[in-house]
């Protein structure tokens, strides 16, 4: 079971290892992890999806609300997500194929960021659900290099953290 | 203007600091140059790192203060770690302030460098690495803020040696201000009347009280609840003490070397409430199976302990003393005499059980109950870990004095220095250290500051030339009795003198009354050996009765 966790820290040095550290050393597992800071320049924001049961993210939550460095948890539940995740893919494309590869991008509305004799490059931030069906889609023509950011996300409706 | 070190000292004075337990060396020169010029903090110079640790624990955990204490960089650093994780598990609050090297030079791997808040981080509630001389007033204050509010703990100050010349500007600020942490010491009014009801429709409850207990210095209601709710009472090794051993509501210790009764209470309630307690693997050998028989209440200052690793019928956040008060006002009765009669009868009979006197070795089950008998009410007595602790833990009588073990962590050399920190917090209350003679030879170092302090200890050790507890592990899997001997142990007799302690041998347990009365009355430290058969067990099984 995968939860979104929100989670705002201190913007100081240290802290991200304070919090993959206590990650790996409490054995919970974290699908994805994405830093930035917010628009108080003295805290980042954190989201992470964990793989869990609902007692294993109740604990990551509490372990994590125990950190001095950590001011604020949530959890996201699904149906609240207004999220997105970037990916960033550079794959072989010859005259022959890129017409196929444009025609996916344009079904999954995706961009194309840089071209070259041999490869294309091509990006497209969506959910992770339609960024990993991109991905898919694209593997035929055989991926040179994937870079992506991990989902970030905020609640949907009036509700905030801050 | 004034520089760092000064600050520094300034900061501890404010805290109300007057004992630091340390070691010195070239990345905390200056701060110990500006020590030297004051007679406010009282120094004691241990004679190796992580002895400074326990000091600073053993002078916390019988003051209820902030034990504070210092080293250099690099291996002093280290060194301290032990200590540190000791008191983390055991919840101590706990301000270590280390040396670093020059700011500048972080980083480079230069002479006697470590990362040290990165290296503590899975075993410390929180550290700092000052950068810039102008935060080390916030920064002490919220330490000692942080280190014994909520869960109590240990925090680290690392301070580069050129930030303690640097000059600053002092005030030291009156509140913290820290948005990350803000403890829940007020328990919810609904759950405590939760509690309350709960309690009092229980057919077979069953109080289960840990070291928090004493965290919060909520013995006195802890003894009352039991008392006005009539509920019997089971300890954790950390809770040894929580009620006197004697009280007839209390069972014993629970655990995989506990009482039988408390185990039996402990398989057989209904309703536990688990009080200050993180139900550990060592006291909740089958934490599942408890929860499946018997409702539970968990009451505990850190909400990530509830749940943790038993699941909760009711979980109640908060701080134990306030909680205990406001739970008290709402009257809790148990109507359970038949479950309490069997139990208190049980217990009666269990803790008067008496081995059979020995002629050759001295029987430990018998020595601890000697002691017991003849020490003060308020004794504190401190033991190590090992056969030594449980024995300890299970024979030896607490009235209204301290059990100080390390529970959580089995950290072996704790008893000596933790019980130097607590003579010196308490001199006129009489100290007890109990210890192995594995243990005691990680820690007679320590013999050189008590009696550099004149320190009256009175040292049981407990010499059967084997480090028993492993041995009895090996003995139980059947396996050789592989490195557990220490044949070539020193005569324990002559180095005591080497350190002008006074000391004895004992080896029949007819002696053991006279000689336990002759060291209780002689003034200054004493060292009692006993020497025990290697064949003896901790568990009950080869109890001669």
């Amino acid at each position: 079971m995968k939860h979104v966790l929100s989670v705002l820290v201190e913007n100081q040095a240290g802290v991200l290892n304070k919090i993959t550290g206590l990650f790996a050393r409490r054995a919970f597992n974290i699908e994805s992890l994405a830093v930035g800071v917010t628009d108080d320049e003295s805290i980042s924001r954190i989201t992470m999806i964990v793989d869990g049961g609902n007692s294993a993210v109740d604990q990551v939550e509490k372990q994590l609300n125990k950190l001095v460095c950590v001011i604020k948890v949530r959890e996201i539940k699904e149906e609240n997500v207004v999220g997105k995740e970037l990916i960033i893919i550079k794959l072989n494309a010859s005259s022959k194929t890129r017409g196929e590869i444009k025609d996916l991008c344009d079904i999954m509305n995706a961009k194309i960021e840089d071209i070259s004799s041999t490869t294309v490059t091509v990006e497209l931030a969506d959910t992770p659900a339609r960024v990993e069906l991109f991905q898919n889609m694209l593997r035929p023509y055989s991926i040179l290099e994937v870079a992506r950011t991990g989902l970030i996300a905020v609640q949907k409706g009036s509700s905030f953290m801050g | 203007m004034i520089t760092g070190a000064e600050a520094m000292r300034r900061c501890l004075e404010a805290e109300g600091v007057t004992t630091i337990f340390g070691y010195p060396g070239a990345a905390i020169h200056h701060f110990y140059e500006e020590l030297s010029n004051v007679d406010t903090i009282k120094h004691i110079l241990v004679r190796q790192e992580q002895n400074a640790g326990h000091m600073a624990s053993g002078y916390s955990r019988t003051t209820g203060k902030v034990g504070v204490c210092l080293v250099t960089s690099g291996p002093g650093a280290s060194n301290l770690f032990t200590a540190i994780a000791t008191a983390y598990m055991d919840s101590i609050p706990m301000v270590a302030i280390t040396g670093q090297v020059n700011s500048n030079l972080l980083g480079r791997d230069v002479f006697q460098e470590i990362d040290t808040t990165g290296a503590v981080a899975p075993f410390i509630k929180h550290s700092y690495l000052i950068k810039d001389a102008n935060d080390i007033p916030r920064i002490f204050k919220e330490a000692f803020y942080i280190a014994q509010s909520g869960r109590p703990g240990p925090v680290l100050i690392d301070v580069p040696v050129d930030i303690q010349k640097h000059m600053l500007n002092f005030t030291y600020p009156e509140t913290v201000n820290l948005r990350g942490y803000k403890p829940t010491t007020e328990g919810n009014a609904k759950q405590i009347k939760k509690v309350a009801e709960t309690i009092s429709d229980a057919e077979r409850p069953l109080l289960c009280l840990g070291g928090g207990v004493f965290s919060a210095d909520a013995r006195d209601l802890a003894i009352r609840l039991s008392e006005e709710a009539g509920v019997p009472v089971v300890t954790t090794m950390m809770g040894v003490g929580a009620l006197p051993s004697a009280h007839p509501m209390n069972l014993g210790m629970i655990g995989s070397f506990g009482h039988i009764t408390a185990n039996k209470a402990l398989n057989e309630t209904d309703l536990i409430v688990i009080i200050g307690a993180r139900v550990g693997d060592r006291a909740f050998t089958s934490s599942w199976n408890v929860a499946k028989k018997a409702k539970t209440i968990h009451i505990d200052i850190d909400p990530a302990e509830i749940g943790k690793n038993v699941s909760t019928t009711i979980p109640l956040v908060g701080d134990i003393k306030l909680v205990l008060a406001k739970l008290l006002e709402e009257k809790p009765k148990a109507d359970c005499k038949p479950w309490l009669e069997i139990l208190c009868s049980a217990a009666l009979t269990e803790k008067s059980k008496i081995a059979s006197a020995r002629q050759n070795t001295i029987g430990p089950k018998r020595l601890m109950r000697e002691l017991g008998l003849q020490i003060q009410e308020d004794a504190i007595v401190v033991a190590d870990v090992g056969q030594n602790q449980i024995w300890a833990a299970r024979y030896l009588n607490i009235q209204n004095g301290r059990f100080l073990t390390t529970g959580g962590l089995g950290t072996m050399g704790y008893s000596l220095p933790a019980a130097i920190g607590a003579k010196i917090a308490n001199p006129d209350r009489q100290t007890l250290v109990i210890c192995g003679d594995g243990s005691f030879q990680m820690m007679f170092n320590e013999l050189s500051t008590m009696a550099e302090n004149c320190l009256d200890l009175k040292i049981i050790l407990v010499n059967n030339h084997t480090l028993g507890m492993v041995c009895e592990l090996q003995r139980i899997e059947c396996y050789k009795n592989f490195c557990v001997t220490l044949p070539a142990n020193p005569d324990f007799q002559i180095l005591a003198s080497a350190f002008g302690v006074k000391s004895r041998c004992i080896i029949a347990d007819e002696d053991m009354a006279g000689a336990i009365d002759e060291m209780l009355k002689h003034k200054g430290p004493f060292l009692l050996e006993c020497i025990v058969s290697p064949d003896e067990g901790t568990k009950t099984m080869d109890e001669v009765i």
